[in-house]
């Protein structure tokens, strides 16, 4: 019988046979590639019992306005059965730029929660016991300064360090590749991250000092091979940095964490994390013997795509949500945030919010999805796509290493190249309809139903540059600047900074002028231009 | 007899602090495969940058991205630089995370067009080749 189409592809380009068979899997051995759940290679799961044991953490990242709107969020969230947080910064935060500087106009409070200094972060965590929440912050180039801001928050309260859980995403790599939000050249950015893991091994123990992410190189319109490829690159590159500044790989590697995208293309995805984790086992192996197995062991956050959310019919983006939601489920992913139907066109109401942590919930207590680990394990598809997607990261690995690492590939634009390339051939795909998204290029409605939008006055950018300039006059302006002085003569040489930005937070040194003390030391960065 | 005309020169870029330049760039080579001059400006522009770009370059239309809720902010100053400095002649329109009455707001204020997540790039590119009827 004639087909509907002469080709069928995966999202990410893979050819797609009609059925699959044993011919597909010839020299396929269950004990090498697949091994126990929590048994090498990992590709079943890190731990023996999965979601059985433990369901995944339910991790809505939230963040708008004032600290105090953002805490009124957490609470809510929490409140709804939320097990973790995570922190959505604003633009000027993310930059490094306190909300009273003129690039700062008119993004205060937009994209996320403004934070220019520690009474902020105070405010931010108002009434929410450190000690017994998780806390993953999504921040980047300045990560060092606003973790250090977090670490004087909890003693400040007499919570010790150990005792404090969470992760920083502190992922630079992936922001010269895909989400453009860096403040210093590649080298002193590796070193912020390599003192940041130092520090966290000998004082933050149970914290995750680096969220390896594949989220926003899969946004940035990469295919799940070049999310996989790339992001497992980029860990590699982390780890090799830490082992030359004479960590041991077993005294950081268990708490290193990673961060993926859960596309549209079912299948795809699910092995997509089963690759992942299988290819991350033998890479660190092979590459660096650690002794302790959980140095070899993926741990993943994931996140829905909200790429492939749409403006058009925005209600059909809670079925899109809670199918790839799904996927990350049967994936077996740590943690899970679910995107709010509303995305594509503002910050999430509270209400689209809660039905986005309800279908978390669904998946959790009503599918029985999680009864049985890994239920996909051993269909013909899945372990052939699965293998398929380790040996195309693994191409990608090679090109790498000839270029001598991801750093100098990303100073040549080759990253960035090959994901603008293959996200041109999707929208190709797109205008010819050769993929359909509903809504978009087919089932299309005059009429656009309206949903509400959650809005974020100009007050907020009002009260925020106001508090910064009553910090100012407040502080001991001396002390302040005897610790940020400190701070650059650490930077100048090799000395961990982070006790030093302990100190010029707690001396209330802005969020601004601590990076821009740490700019006069690291210098600035332009990119290559790829068009 | 048809004139050639000379192509439509556009400035595209991003204006304020977010870094998500994926869909710009698509739209940047797309318009510069329907054979207009693309001046690209990349990341991080000041409002006051792209104005005096635009000028420089003597371009005929800025299509601008945000994607970080600074929109309204945004958009409005470059119509602003524009008429203080007589340039008006110089069509804005741009794309992001918009919500329904931001886009009513600012099409008021003379951003020519808004496109969302979701927008055929081929309506953007009509959109712009309708800028200046060609001879």
């Amino acid at each position: 019988m004639q087909e509907r189409k002469s080709k069928f592809t995966s999202l990410s380009g893979f050819d797609i046979n009609r059925v699959y068979t044993h011919n597909d899997l010839k020299d396929w051995s269950p004990d090498e590639q697949l091994g126990a759940p929590g048994a090498f290679p990992y590709t079943r799961g890190v731990y023996s019992t999965m979601h059985r044991g433990r369901l995944w953490t339910m991790r809505q990242f939230a963040g708008f306005g004032s600290a105090e709107d953002t805490n009124r969020r957490f609470k809510y969230l929490l409140q709804h059965g939320q097990n973790g947080l995570s922190v959505a910064f604003d633009m000027p935060t993310l930059m490094g730029i306190d909300a009273d500087n003129p690039l700062a106009h008119g993004e205060i409070g937009h994209c996320g929660v403004a934070v220019s200094s520690l009474d902020d972060m105070e405010r931010l965590f108002e009434g929410i016991p450190l000690d017994q929440v998780t806390t993953s912050m999504t921040i980047n180039g300045p990560a060092a300064v606003i973790f250090a801001m977090y670490l004087a928050v909890a003693e400040k309260r007499g919570i010790r360090h150990e005792q404090l859980d969470g992760t920083l995403q502190n992922d630079i790599l992936k922001e010269y590749i895909a989400q453009k939000e860096w403040l210093f050249p590649p080298d002193p950015s590796l070193r912020l991250i390599t003192d940041t893991i130092a520090y966290c091994t000998e004082h933050v123990p149970k914290w995750h000092p680096v969220s390896i992410s594949g989220y926003h190189i899969r946004e940035a319109g990469s295919t799940a091979t070049q999310e996989l490829a790339f992001t497992l690159y980029d860990g590699l590159t982390y780890v090799d940095a830490a082992v030359k500044v004479g960590l041991a790989v077993d005294q950081f590697a268990p708490q290193l964490s990673f961060f993926f995208n859960a596309h549209n293309d079912f299948f795809e995805e699910i092995a997509k994390f089963r690759a992942a984790r299988r290819l991350w086992a033998r890479e660190m192996t092979r590459r660096y013997r650690p002794n302790d197995p959980r140095s070899a062991q993926l741990r993943c956050h994931a996140q829905t795509a909200g790429c492939s959310l749409t403006a058009q019919q925005p209600m059909n983006n809670v079925v899109r949500t809670t199918i790839q939601a799904l996927a990350a489920v049967l994936g077996g992913t740590q943690s899970l945030h679910t995107n709010s139907m509303d995305e594509t066109l503002a910050l999430p109401t509270e209400g689209a919010v809660k039905l986005a942590l309800r279908t978390q919930q669904i998946i959790a207590q009503e599918s029985e999805v999680t009864n049985s680990v890994d239920p996909l394990g051993g269909s013909y598809y899945l372990e052939s796509l699965t293998n398929r997607l380790e040996e195309a990261a693994q191409d990608y690995f090679h090109r790498l290493d000839d270029m001598g690492g991801m750093v100098r590939a990303i100073e040549r634009g080759f990253p960035q190249r090959e994901i603008l390339d293959a996200s041109q051939r999707y929208q190709h795909e797109l205008e010819r309809k050769e993929r359909i998204v509903v809504g978009v290029n087919e089932y299309l409605e005059p009429e656009e139903r309206t949903i509400p939008i959650l809005k974020i006055g100009q007050e907020v950018e009002h009260e925020q540059v106001a508090r910064l300039s009553d910090l100012r006059k407040a502080r001991d302006s001396f002390k302040m600047a005897g610790a940020v002085e400190a701070l650059q003569e650490a930077a100048s040489c090799s000395e961990n900074v982070m006790p030093y930005l302990i100190e010029a937070v707690k001396a209330k040194a802005t969020l601004g002028e601590i990076c821009t003390a740490l700019k006069e030391v690291f210098g600035t960065y332009r990119e290559p231009v790829v068009l | 007899m048809a004139v050639a005309s000379a192509p439509l020169r556009i400035l595209i870029g991003k204006v304020g602090l977010d870094g998500h330049d994926r869909g710009v760039k698509l739209i940047a080579r797309a318009l510069r495969d329907a054979g207009m001059e693309v001046i690209f400006t990349g990341l991080h522009q000041t409002p006051e940058q792209v104005v005096n770009t635009a000028i420089q370059e003597d371009v005929d239309a800025i299509g601008l991205s945000i994607l970080s809720g600074a929109h309204k902010t945004l958009f409005r100053r470059v119509r602003e630089l524009l008429k203080e400095q007589d340039a008006e002649d110089i069509a804005l329109f741009g794309g992001g995370i918009i919500p329904d009455e931001d886009v009513a707001t600012l099409t008021a204020d003379g951003v020519k067009a808004l496109f969302r997540p979701g927008a055929p790039i081929q309506e953007i590119v009509a959109f712009v080749k309708g800028l200046k009827p060609q001879g």
